[in-house]
């Protein structure tokens, strides 16, 4: 047992602050049990999702210490000890209350995407070795993190003209599927903005699912609609990393 | 009138969103009808997601002797004969179509290494053959988001984080249902023409459990009450890997599939126990010897021959989940456990660090991530959890309609199809099968429905009424206190070991808890507050709980995942009954009826073919001794 201090945020959209909880906890809890130990014992009615508790659904993401993570992988022992640990929603969806976040806009970009059209003629046979690298997009469990921390959404706030990573990293698994026959790069290049994203890379450092999001489904997406398309930060980029 | 709540009017709504809801709503809305699907969570987190090991179905593509009849003969030996035949029937047929046609919708699956490219299917246990199609260990999530995707496009209307709390009904037919968001907290009507019921299980209702916060029995006390038929609601899974350190993980699911690619468990003196503990049942596809099961996975998993050109049988740790929950359960009581109370289960010694990161890239995770622990190099300490429930709606086996009209259900909220234990992959292919064939039927039955039925508005004032009880009652306890206690009755009372006086006792502490509840109070208002949503979840928990404890009690014999230490035999009786649960003016209503038996024709054509075995039929009949 010891005791940890927590500031949380607690509120709406429209008006909430960082409240101070102190809290007894035991070796091996992660920072998701401490939020439900809180809700046991001192604030029943404080909001967070959740669901697996095992890092598989992505309900509980937030921004622990600043860090975009998910709750209920996040030791409390992997933290600095003695001192205060900050949670708070995520920046980039508007609050609903505490640590829940309106993500709905997520669900909208998802309808507008070309679902997976088989090849009419299509021999539904392959090897592993053709679909290892869309497996490792499908591994996506939609915690929205990346979203959270792209700074096209988080600081340009290009909701409107912007698909964002999680979903550059669907269409890559739609795109790279073995007998899939839709077109989807106009609408990569248009609606879905990819000439916004400049290669930070900082979406691919918070996936929980060590998915490489920018070098195996960005950057791919992005020679495909330079190869048809005319995309000058990406021109500059080959340039720059001597790709070719 | 009913404009004083939000009303929407629906042909089919679906209540619930894992892979049974979204496959019914699938088939309902390509049947051109109006669907709503409604879940608590957001859309693509219902627990299916977290389901691991991969989906059952005779696909043959691995191991070519596989055939439904064999998965059939699989599922009714696992389930010891309490299944409804003709749901594992269909279900054996049917499951490689609806494999099939999830890869056609986009699933991708891993594939097999000989060339041909075919899905690929691993070991699970009690299945003869190879036979689960996969994706790496998580089989849920690929499910899930396949379906997600193939349903959105489709128009289903999807209705999130918005709970259910009670069916409506005209007579003997579900005319809607009234519920909350639970953002907002605001009470929401839908009319309907016809309901699927697609809610999964009841895990919260123990403390040791592998199931997400949203398995609190929705389903089960929805349609119990409205009157529909419980039935088989004694069969209570306990999967025996379940992590046990640390506290704040207990319980959370090792897959099958540790096993499946050559984990073995170990007691503190070292020894491989499972050797021990293999019933009758079993005693013919099982390895004798730690020998003989190490020559097999050495052929098998190691070097990757075929089965069928493999004399040995596989090790019994790939048993049935009941027959294995029991001898890890029976070892640690007896005092061979580890520090935390569990059992050892090693897959470092038996595969390569690269091999298990490969195969069981999640597992990986889990123990590195939570338990600080390193399974290339030390074994698991793993122990029981509570997994799934067997038991449910009472459903007709074609057509999943339950014993109130217009209303369906299917997936882990039904009864019938896993009779008293549930093989492994056998739920993935169930949401499938039966999630397609209530959409089908209530998308049928909403047909022939021409007009949606007027509400009284007062039945809708009086139950919004009572969920906003919790606000209104004086400050006293909340609800996690009385969870916390219901979890532990129930391990105590009815849980994997059962007995007449323990239980009788658990029906006193529940009848307590009832009372408990009423007095139950919520701090802050409507707006996501999961204070109140667990008060309002624990009338649930309590139904499915005395619903258990009920039918465990009438249950005078030991069969699957029904362990009674005062009754340890099959019964020949009791092997041709199951017991119904039933509401009534006063209390629970628990009643027995006849358990429709495999046609004998059918039944004699398997034993010729010697898939199935007459010996083990009537040892499971209680015709001859078993235990
Ligand atoms: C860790 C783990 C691993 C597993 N691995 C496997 C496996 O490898 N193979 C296999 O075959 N099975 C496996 N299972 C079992 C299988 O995952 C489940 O039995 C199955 O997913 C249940 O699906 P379902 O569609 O019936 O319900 P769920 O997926 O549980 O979905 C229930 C839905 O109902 C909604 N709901 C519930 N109550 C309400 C309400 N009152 N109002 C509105 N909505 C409501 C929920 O929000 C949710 O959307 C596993 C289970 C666990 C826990
Ligand atoms: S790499 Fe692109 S998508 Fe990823 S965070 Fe940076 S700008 Fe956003
Ligand atoms: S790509 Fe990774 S970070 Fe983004 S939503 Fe998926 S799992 Fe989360
Ligand atoms: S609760 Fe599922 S990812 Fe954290």
């Amino acid at each position: 047992m010891r005791s940890i201090r927590l500031k949380i945020f607690r509120g709406t959209s429209n008006s909430g602050e960082f409240k101070e909880y102190t809290l007894e906890v035991e070796e091996g809890m992660v920072v998701l049990d401490a939020i439900h130990r809180l809700q046991a014992t001192q604030s029943p009615d404080l909001a967070c999702r959740w669901n697996c508790k095992a890092g598989k659904c992505g309900s509980c993401s937030a921004e622990i210490n600043g860090k975009p993570r998910l709750m209920c992988m996040t030791r409390l022992n992997d933290l600095p000890v003695n001192k205060t640990i900050t949670i708070a929603p995520l920046q980039t969806f508007p609050i609903m209350k505490d640590l829940a976040t309106d993500v709905s806009w997520n669900y909208q970009v998802n309808k507008k995407i070309t679902p997976f059209t088989p090849k009419s003629n299509a021999e539904w046979h392959w090897e592993q070795k053709d679909i290892d690298r869309i497996q490792e997009f499908r591994k996506c469990i939609e915690c929205f993190l990346c979203q959270d921390v792209c700074h096209v959404l988080r600081v340009h706030q290009k909701h409107s003209v912007y698909a964002g990573p999680r979903f550059f990293v669907r269409m890559a698994a739609l795109e790279m599927h073995p007998i899939d026959s839709a077109d989807r790069l106009p609408f990569l290049k248009t609606d879905a903005g990819l000439g916004y994203c400049n290669i930070t890379k900082c979406c691919t450092q918070v996936c929980p699912e060590s998915i490489a999001i920018t070098d195996n489904a960005i950057i791919p997406l992005k020679e495909r609609v330079v190869d048809r398309f005319y995309d000058p930060i990406f021109i500059l980029f080959r340039k720059l990393f001597k790709k070719k | 009138m009913d404009a004083k709540y939000t009303t929407h009017e629906f042909d089919v709504l679906v209540i619930g969103a894992g892979g049974a809801g979204l496959r019914a709503a699938i088939e309902a809305s390509a049947n051109g009808l109006k669907v709503a699907l409604v879940c608590k969570s957001l859309l693509g987190k219902a627990h299916t997601v977290m389901a691991e090991g991969g989906i059952a179905a005779a696909l043959g593509t691995v191991d070519s002797r596989d055939t439904w009849q064999q998965h059939f003969a699989d599922t009714m030996i696992g389930g010891n004969l309490a299944n409804h035949w003709q749901m594992a029937q269909i279900h054996a047929l049917e499951a490689p179509d609806r494999v099939r046609e999830l890869e056609k919708w986009g699933a991708v699956f891993d594939r097999t290494t000989d060339g041909k490219g075919n899905i690929n299917v691993r070991h699970f246990g009690g299945h003869t053959y190879k036979r689960l199609a996969h994706v790496g260990d998580r089989t849920g999530l690929e499910l899930l988001r396949t379906l997600q995707d193939r349903g959105v496009h489709q128009g289903i209307e999807v209705f999130m984080e918005c709970t259910v709390y009670s069916l409506l009904k005209k007579e003997n037919r579900v005319v809607g249902a009234f519920g909350y968001f639970r953002e907002t907290g605001s009470p929401v009507l839908f009319k309907a023409k016809s309901i699927v019921l697609a809610t999964g299980g009841i895990g919260k209702l123990y403390r040791v459990s592998s199931n997400s916060w949203e398995c609190t029995g929705d389903g089960f006390a929805l349609g119990y009450l409205a009157g529909a038929e419980l039935a088989d609601m004694e069969y209570v899974q306990f999967h025996p890997t379940g992590m046990v350190w640390p506290p704040s993980v207990r319980g959370l699911l090792i897959t099958e599939g540790v096993r499946g690619e050559g984990g073995v468990f170990r007691n503190n003196l070292g020894k491989r126990f499972m050797f021990d503990y293999i019933p009758p049942k079993y005693k013919d596809k099982y390895a004798s010897t730690e020998e003989e099961a190490n020559t097999w996975f050495q052929k098998v998993i190691v070097e990757g021959r075929k089965e069928e050109t493999v004399k040995e049988r596989k090790p019994p740790e790939l048993m049935s989940r009941d027959v294995v929950a029991r001898a890890l359960w029976t070892e640690i009581e007896q005092g061979r456990g580890f520090e935390h109370g569990g059992i050892h289960l090693d897959i470092a010694t038996r595969r390569s660090a690269e091999d298990i990161k490969k195969k069981l890239p999640s597992m990986y995770h889990q123990f590195k991530q939570l338990a600080d622990v390193d399974i290339t190099k030390v074994p698991m300490e793993v122990g029981p959890t509570c997994h799934y429930m067997m038991g449910g709606i009472k459903v007709d086996p074609e057509t999943q309609g339950s014993t109130i009209d217009g209303l369906f259900a299917a997936g882990e909220c039904s009864a019938g199809m896993h009779g008293s234990n549930r093989l492994g992959g056998n739920s993935l292919s169930d949401l499938l099968v039966f999630g397609r064939r209530a959409g089908l039927s209530a998308a049928e039955y909403s047909k022939k429905i021409k007009t949606f039925e007027q509400i009284d508005e007062s039945e809708l004032d009086q139950l919004n009424h009572e969920m906003n009880r919790p606000f209104e009652n004086p400050k006293g306890e909340n609800a996690y206190a009385i969870l916390s206690d219901l979890q532990q009755v129930m391990e105590k009372g009815a849980g994997m070991y059962r007995e007449e006086k323990g239980m009788m006792n658990c029906l006193k502490e529940l009848d307590q808890i009832k009372k408990r509840l009423e007095k139950v109070s919520t701090e802050g208002n409507r707006m996501f507050n999961p204070g109140w949503h667990t008060a309002l979840d624990l009338r649930n928990l309590l139904i499915v709980g005395e619903a258990i404890t009920r039918a465990a009690l009438i249950r005078r014999e030991s069969r699957g995942a029904h362990t009674r230490i005062d009754f340890l035999n099959y019964s020949e009786s009791f092997s041709k009954t199951r017991v119904i649960v039933k509401k009534s003016a006063q209390e629970m209503q628990v009643s027995s009826e006849n358990l429709s038996q495999i046609p004998k024709d059918f039944e004699a054509e398997l034993i010729a073919k010697n898939i199935l075995n007459e010996v083990v039929l009537n040892q499971l009949r209680g015709k001859i001794a078993a235990h």
